[in-house]
């Protein structure tokens, strides 16, 4: 799977400044540039991950076991 | 104190050790608690491992415990033996403050926490909480709140987290065993820059009830001590079913002490290549190489998507551990420590389909690792990238790249963790300088496999947890 997908790496900003509203998280604007580095790299794993091609047939586990 | 008392310093005494002493009459569980306070009181102001020393209630149990031996009665195997727990465990009548601010308005726990509750139904007898990175969101020990746990080893370097104060309070000799929580690394990290033991069990293994939760799919509780046997002893005292904890499991207890002894016999162990033989100092490497010459050891095999598992590990850890702190970070954001609630808010908003993919995945990972545990009984990793940066690094340079340290020290821990296997941190010692650490890695519910081989490298003199000289 390619990672085509991704959300463009600009546009950060207004995200977190939406999410934010959505999650009823109150902002502080000194706090937007940090939280989008976090995002940043969380996109990246998120991208690492999503690229590893699964069987549509393979489950989260509802209980995880070791 | 008269006699034996007024000589005995246990700092430097394993719990066996301790255990021995006093089943004897060698020594009595108030000098051990008054030797340990004394002790506490003298080094904890350089190391900082302890946020809250019970000294009431450990003189009030050590009390009890040596009526009860003077009667004749039968005493557990850790009778005597002082131990202290990373604050995110329970404490009857404290508030459990889990490295946070916020957490200190909550009411006192009502009883201690299920471990807690076990290594004193074993005779152990608690001693006081220890520091910890807030929420357990952390690998350096930095707290902004209680201040940073220092490694006892050089106090200019961090003590690892987020278990850092039980690393410490270990590698300082302030206690011979200190329970941790693990969900990314954060036993085997300070175990390894504090130089001593930790095991993380196997994922529901331990009951983590009366414990504050991180991230509940991926977190583990275990003991971290300066010896194998020590780390059998409570480990085995610890086990058992608990209803309490959803996850723990409802296996019987496997003791691992009365195969301790065993030694490597037909165990088939071989070193992680692929990732973990990238991706970190050529000392943390060296340390895997050591071990795995004493052990005779010359396969290897390479456990499939590491890195990805990291990556997913990773994603699963903001996004659980965000929804369990959505409403404090709604109504008490300012109030967190600055860069744990950064990557929290981040966390809460990633896309869930992005979650989902990574829980996905985990099954696959888990199935492919299992897999592998049919070839073999033992894999051995690095357990860190490198030793204990300086305190208050921000970044290093590993195989030649700068990167930040907080989100990669657990870069060999967490592909790990992630399928809950369990591990034996052990303590390499390549020269003079800060110790590093090897992960002694075994399938499922094969703690005692991992004991075992830690057992016979500490028999052997190739690891070993002295104590601090401070």
């Amino acid at each position: 799977m390619s990672e085509r997908n991704d959300p463009p790496a600009d546009g950060l900003d207004a995200y977190i400044k939406a999410a934010a509203g959505l999650l009823a998280i109150p902002l502080d604007p000194a706090w937007i540039g940090a939280i989008g580095s976090n995002l940043a790299v969380l996109r990246a794993a998120a991208a690492h991950v999503a690229a590893f091609s699964l069987p549509d047939e393979v489950d989260a586990a509802p209980v995880y076991e070791a | 104190m008269n006699g034996p008392d007024t000589m005995h310093d246990p700092s430097t005494m394993t719990a066996e050790a301790l255990a021995a002493a006093f089943r004897d009459g060698t020594t009595s569980a108030r000098a051990n608690v008054a030797a340990t306070l004394a002790r506490i009181a003298r080094v904890d102001g350089a190391v900082n491992a302890f946020t809250d020393i019970l000294a009431p209630r450990a003189q009030a149990r050590a009390e009890a415990l040596d009526a009860a031996r003077d009667r004749g009665e039968t005493l557990g195997p850790l009778a005597g033996v002082p131990f202290a727990v990373k604050n995110l465990f329970d404490i009857a009548g404290l508030p459990t403050r889990a490295g946070a601010k916020i957490n200190r308005d909550r009411a006192p726990a009502e009883r201690d926490g299920a471990l807690v509750r076990r290594l004193e139904a074993a005779g152990a007898i608690l001693v006081g909480g220890l520091n910890m990175g807030e929420y357990a969101y952390d690998f350096t020990g930095e707290n902004v709140h209680d201040g940073s746990s220092r490694n006892p080893h050089d106090l200019d370097h961090m003590s690892g987290g987020s278990s850092g104060g039980s690393g410490g309070a270990v590698g300082a000799g302030l206690v011979p065993i200190a329970l941790g929580s693990d969900t990314n690394g954060s036993i085997r990290v300070p175990s390894t820059f504090c130089g001593c033991f930790g095991l993380k069990p196997t994922y529901g293994r331990l009951s983590r009830a009366g414990s504050f939760p991180f991230v509940g799919s991926l977190d583990h509780v275990g003991p971290m001590a300066r010896s194998v046997t020590d780390l059998a002893l409570s480990y085995d005292a610890m086990q058992g079913p608990d209803p309490d904890d959803p996850v723990a499991t409802t296996r019987p207890a496997e003791p691992a002490l009365p195969h301790l002894s065993d030694g490597l016999g037909n165990l088939r162990v071989a070193v992680a290549g692929g990732y973990f033989a990238r991706g970190g100092d050529a000392e943390a490497f060296a340390a895997v190489a050591a071990i795995a010459r004493a052990l005779g050891v010359t396969r290897s095999v390479e456990i499939p998507e590491a890195a990805r598992a990291r990556a997913a590990a990773y994603l699963i850890t903001a996004a659980e551990g965000a929804a369990l702190h959505l409403d404090r970070l709604r109504t008490r954001a300012e109030d967190f420590d600055p860069a744990v609630r950064d990557r929290l808010i981040a966390g809460a908003m990633i896309p869930a389909p992005m979650v989902e993919r990574a829980q996905r995945f985990r099954r696959w990972y888990r199935a492919a690792v299992l897999e592998l545990f049919r070839e073999v009984d033992v894999i051995l990793a690095p357990a860190t990238p490198c030793r204990a940066p300086r305190s208050g690094q921000t970044t290093f340079v590993l195989d030649g790249v700068t990167l930040p340290v907080r989100a990669n020290i657990g870069v060999f821990t967490q592909p790990i963790s992630f399928v809950g296997l369990p591990v034996v941190a052990v303590p390499v010692r390549l020269d003079d300088g800060l110790p590093l650490g090897v992960q002694v890695i075994a399938a499922p519910w094969r703690e005692a496999y991992a004991l075992r081989v830690a057992h016979q490298l500490e028999r052997d003199g190739i690891v070993r947890a002295p104590v601090a000289n401070l």
